[in-house]
């Protein structure tokens, strides 16, 4: 009998269909994972397992968890099995603690919740698990709070409150998307050791297609709250039936082709023994300063036509750098010159004319009081004589043209564009100056596997049409192969290696990048399907 | 704790520094001389000169500065112009009027706001939610003086529950005492309870929204449990700042309210003190009352690093 | 539309439309005395009674509604056209000394009520509406400061600033045009609140009798000199207070409405 039984389960929250006829199981010892897009009802499926959905959403369909009816289940049955026989861990381990108790005192929480025992005892079992999870009481004290740990470490501490009761069933919500590479390849060896170790059935949500491939069991692949294709992890990647399955593969392992640029040496970006520190809070009254050096020594050029990327971590100093390149913020010692001439806070708009951006956040990105044509000309503050009246409007809609929206989208307000779209819209502001070199920093990082798809075939046709040089700046080791091609890799501040792309992924020198694409899950080889997949436009 | 202590205590210091120069340069503003006003029109210059140097009047304006600041430290706030007695034996026993009046508020609209700010979020949206916040937005538009004015047409006049002004003082006892501020002190408690319990309520909704109550709920905890142990503590961060701004309104509410029932605190003595131009009296009242806020606000600054591990190893 | 906010519209625009009538036309004179005619309750000739001297109550309301007004209104302004330049420089050079200096001084004025600033004034001046309106303002300085740089600082964080900048835009610049605008809803809903505040405030400086003197008919007044006679006349003091609970009411009411139509995701957030 399996662990876990879910039939025509359907949700709607006012009137709209959140989740429709969604049927699943979980046996005890398997991994099974599902997997879609934002929107598609993955986390909600979750919520409803737990009997934790909003108060005003409306449940039809049957889960059984064992024996149990968990949708005619009153409140007091469920609080019963919440953390005893179903373990939950959520995607965020920053907000997901308690800030103001200890790490201890909160897995102990869940034993004395569940069972008669006394405090020291519970203590005692948290302990116990803590150290399985890795956080062994003489490095990391069952008196520290969460803000005391890392991300990945907070993360541990959330595994061991979901499992020290030893429940059959974990449902795993995203717990990795949050973190690093590195910390995410650790946390699901966690995982899948504790599964076995245990023989829990495991329920994994996650929208990496990767990340799934190398866990579960068995996938099931929903759409707007549909499930499309379920199966076997092996027998489904070989023979995926369904064409959004087909299409979601091939988006996430998207690969573009790049033009083919002539080699032009002129120097765009030099950046030379750039250092940028930041003073840290004094550790005692008097103490003296002690500063962290976010950026130390870094050293590169990027010439015309180069297409250079920089991966690192959270934390690694890419994003001091960026700014730093942008002249948004001062540095301490070395120089960065931008087509000859030096870059900083205070630096000539001609120069800054030369260099534009396109950030991560789709939503956060533009002033959500104006519309698309002045968002897109803010630039122009740049140039001494912008264009005016009819010169105006014909940049405008040349520039939305290039990155494939229409000119009336020029007066619509922000807010009535798909993230998709709101990330050409970015693209189109970046373009409209024509300026030498474009940084692109994490500009795909939040976007849905298939969006990220048709921004990068973007970039990749306005590398052909623009002749564009640009420093790709990302987390995500397959996207900056795809479009760069020349890498950089940097940690603690460091540039640690780079290197023509193909080469240093192939064949990394340095132990960090060693580790990083050993971390990267990586999805089975690309195996042929029926028909090629149709590039759905982001439009719809 | 102790750096974060002691930084704040560097900071109370300073404020209190700034403080008092700013009064004291206030004061010095005010026109015309204390000593000549006092004497009236027809007063010698001798005779105003040697009243100068009696309230010391008759040296650098640093130097009385640094007299007013050091007498308070040591408990000298020097002597009321027009009653030539120590100023800090007036202040003394008016303080033990006001300072009573404004903690028995404190205390009452603490005990009135806290329930009614739990029981509206643990109910959003239903009845008892709705009645509660319609009290209290009803509650935050009365002026204190004026409810009070009702009170003593209700208890005091017709019901002949309370006194309708005066105070019996501590001598018969802490019951006849607080008896006989209790009309006063609900009246200055109730529009602020009402803030209060607002505040409560808003901040309570934020907290059961975070992600660590959804933990907790999935832990296993139901909902009224998940609210005690982990949204109430994690709640109590911005109702600290209100309750320390509330001391404040409540010392200004407690000035207004004594007129009401005819109190004799520190209210009264200022505006006395205000009418007779005796200005050392307001300037030492003034500063009294700043210091207090002052204080309450640094108490609260260490309630903060009681309640929030961040801060004790942050800043 | 929601509810609050209609319904505080209604009790907000019922005062200033008594006040502005005020102007051009009461019943009686508010100051004309008529001894015969004293402390009658409410009734056809004078809808809301008369006081001890025999003057329309009525007509002190408007009139008095005005006074109320004008103090809340000159302080609130006070206190926008401070506070908010103020907060949007401190958010600008976030972690500087101006910064630091402008919220240190914003902490001090925190720590002296209207009501100490106005003992302190009158003391020093002499008492009146203009030293009420000073009172309340300073006081309102350091509340639209904070919330200013509050919402600023988080506003600075977004990437549409930091595209801004890239656009070479001076801070000045993008306090200006990106982040003044995006505060404007909240320093809406506030400066209603501080308004009801302002009016709350106005008539307890008047009671106290640090506000306006006579003869400029003010709320407060009216029901410090209505205390001797509650326990005869309480019409004397129902009605004032009432004028004064229904127009915070309205004003609060305004401002709650306000926040839910013109943002529900502005809510002042915790640091």
């Amino acid at each position: 009998m399996s662990l876990l039984e879910i039939k025509n389960l359907s949700v709607s929250i006012h009137g709209t269909d959140i989740l429709k006829d969604v049927s699943l199981t979980v046996s005890p010892g398997e991994i099974v994972a599902i997997t879609g897009e934002s929107g598609s009802g993955k986390s909600m499926t979750a919520l409803a397992i737990m009997h934790l959905l909003p108060d005003d959403a409306q449940v039809s369909g049957a889960i059984h968890l064992e024996a149990v009816d968990v949708l005619s289940a009153s409140e007091a049955e469920m609080c019963a099995i919440r953390g005893n026989a179903a373990g939950m861990v959520f995607q965020e381990p920053m907000t997901a603690l308690n800030p103001l108790k200890p790490i201890g005192a909160q897995v102990a929480e869940t034993v004395l919740i569940h069972t008669a025992t006394t405090p020291a005892k519970a203590e005692e079992q948290a302990r116990d698990m803590l150290a399985r999870v890795g956080l062994p009481e003489d490095r990391f004290p069952m008196s520290r709070y969460p803000h005391e740990l890392s991300g990945g470490q907070r993360q541990r501490v959330v595994i061991a409150m979901a499992i020290v009761q030893r429940p059959r069933l974990l449902i795993a919500d995203e717990p990795t998307t949050a973190l690093d590479v590195t910390t995410q390849a650790q946390i699901l060896d966690l995982l899948k050791e504790l599964v076995a170790e245990f023989g829990m059935g495991m329920l994994m949500i996650t929208h990496d297609l990767a990340v799934v491939s190398n866990m579960a069991d068995r996938i099931v692949v929903m759409r707007h709250g549909k499930v499309v294709e379920q199966g076997k992890t092996q027998a489904l990647f070989s023979n995926m039936r369904h064409p959004y399955t087909r299409a979601l593969f091939e988006a996430s392992g998207h690969k573009v082709s790049l033009p083919r640029l002539p080699a032009d040496q002129q120097p765009l970006l030099e950046v030379k023994n750039a250092v940028r520190d930041y003073a840290l809070p004094r550790t005692r009254l008097f103490a003296p300063r002690e500063y962290a050096h976010a950026v130390r020594d870094v050293s590169f050029t990027l010439r015309a036509g180069d297409r250079v990327g920089l991966v690192g971590e959270s934390g690694c100093g890419k994003s001091t750098l960026t700014r730093a390149i942008l002249g948004l913020e001062p540095l301490q010692s070395g120089e960065i010159r931008a087509f000859g001439k030096p870059v900083g806070p205070d630096m000539d708009p001609s120069l800054r004319a030369g260099m534009q951006v396109v950030f991560q956040d789709p939503f956060g990105s533009f002033n959500p009081r104006h519309k698309v044509d002045r968002i897109i000309t803010e630039p122009f503050h740049l140039i001494p004589d912008p264009p005016k009246g009819s010169e105006r409007s014909k940049a405008i809609a040349e520039a939305l043209g290039a990155v494939g929206l229409h000119p009336s989208d020029a007066q619509k307000y922000i807010h009535e564009f798909s993230g998709g779209q709101r990330q050409r819209i970015a693209i189109a502001r970046a373009l409209i100056i024509r300026p030498k070199l474009i940084v692109f920093d994490e500009a795909v990082s939040a976007l849905d596997v298939s969006i990220r798809a048709q921004i990068l075939d973007l970039i990749a046709d306005l590398s052909r049409s623009h002749s564009l040089s640009y420093l790709f700046i990302s987390h995500d080791l397959s996207v900056v192969r795809t479009v760069t091609d020349t890498v950089m890799v940097m940690q603690a501040g460091e540039i640690v290696e780079q290197g023509i792309t193909e080469s240093v992924f192939t064949n990394p020198q340095h132990p960090y990048t060693q580790s990083l694409i050993a971390a990267a899950p990586v999805l089975p080889p690309v195996l042929p399907g029926p028909g090629h997949l149709t590039r759905r436009p982001d439009h719809v | 704790m102790l750096r974060y202590s002691l930084k704040r205590l560097l900071s109370l210091i300073v404020s209190l520094a700034v403080a008092s120069l700013v009064i004291f340069l206030v004061i010095e503003v005010a026109p015309g001389d204390p000593a000549s006003f006092m004497l009236g029109i027809n007063a010698q210059p001798d005779t105003i000169a040697a009243l100068r140097a009696e309230l010391g009047l008759d040296v650098p304006k640093t130097e009385r500065y640094l007299n007013w600041v050091s007498g308070m430290v040591t408990g000298d706030f020097g002597i009321s112009y027009t009653y030539r007695t120590p100023v800090s034996t007036m202040i003394g026993d008016r303080m033990w009027v006001s300072l009573p009046l404004a903690l028995y508020a404190l205390a009452l609209s603490t005990l009135i706001a806290f329930p009614a700010g739990v029981y509206a979020a643990s109910r959003r949206g239903k009845a008892g939610d709705i009645a509660v916040m319609g009290a209290t937005q009803l509650g935050v538009a009365v002026p204190n003086f004026w409810f009070a004015m009702m009170m003593v047409l209700i208890f005091a006049i017709n019901l002949r529950w309370f006194g309708a002004g005066g105070f019996a003082g501590w001598d018969d006892g802490l019951l006849v005492g607080l008896h006989s501020l209790t009309l006063p002190a609900i009246s200055l408690a109730l529009p602020q309870a009402a803030i209060l319990a607002r505040v409560m309520r808003s901040s309570l909704l934020d907290i059961m929204g975070e992600d660590f109550m959804r933990t907790a709920r999935a832990k296993g905890l139901s909902r009224r449990q998940a609210l005690w142990r982990h949204g109430l503590r994690n709640a109590m961060i911005p109702v600290l700042t209100i309750i320390g701004l509330q001391f404040s309104f409540l010392i200004a509410g407690s000035i207004i309210i004594e007129k009401v029932f005819f109190l004799p605190g520190l209210g009264q003595l200022v505006f006395q003190s205000i009418s007779s131009r005796d200005l050392i009296v307001v300037e030492s009242v003034v500063m009294l009352l700043v210091f207090a806020v002052i204080v309450v606000n640094f108490c609260v600054d260490l309630a903060y690093g009681a309640v929030d591990p961040r801060l004790r190893s942050r800043t | 539309m929601n509810r609050n906010l209609i319904l505080g519209l209604i009790l907000s625009s019922l005062v200033i439309l008594a006040a502005l009538v005020s102007f051009v036309w009461t019943p009686y004179a508010h100051t004309a005395m008529n001894i015969p005619q004293k402390l009658q309750t409410p009734n056809a000739l004078h809808w809301f009674g008369t006081d001890h001297f025999g003057r329309d109550i009525f007509s002190m309301i408007m009139v008095g509604a005005r006074t109320s007004i004008a103090v809340a209104l000159v302080a609130v302004s006070i206190g926008i056209a401070l506070g908010v330049p103020l907060g949007l420089l401190a958010a600008a050079r976030k972690g500087s000394w101006t910064d630091e200096i402008v919220m240190r001084s914003n902490d001090l004025v925190f720590a002296f009520p209207s009501l100490v600033i106005a003992i302190l004034i009158t003391a020093v001046f002499g008492a009146g509406a203009v030293n009420a309106i000073i009172a309340i303002g300073i006081f309102n300085i350091p509340v639209f400061a904070r919330i200013t740089r509050g919402a600023a600082l988080s506003l600075w964080e977004r990437e549409f600033i930091l595209a801004a900048r890239v656009a070479g835009k001076s801070a000045t610049h993008i306090s200006v045009e990106h982040i003044l605008p995006n505060v404007m809803n909240l320093l809406i809903v506030q400066g209603t609140i501080q308004f009801s505040l302002g009016i709350l405030a106005e008539a307890g400086l008047s009671y106290v009798g640090l506000g306006a003197q006579p003869p400029t008919p003010s709320w407060g007044r009216m029901l410090a000199d209505a205390q001797t006679m509650v326990s005869f006349a309480p019409h004397l003091a129902l009605i004032p207070g009432m004028a004064i609970i229904l127009t915070v009411l309205g004003l609060n009411l305004m401002g709650d409405g306000l926040r839910d139509l013109l943002d529900p995701r502005l809510r002042v957030r915790r640091s």
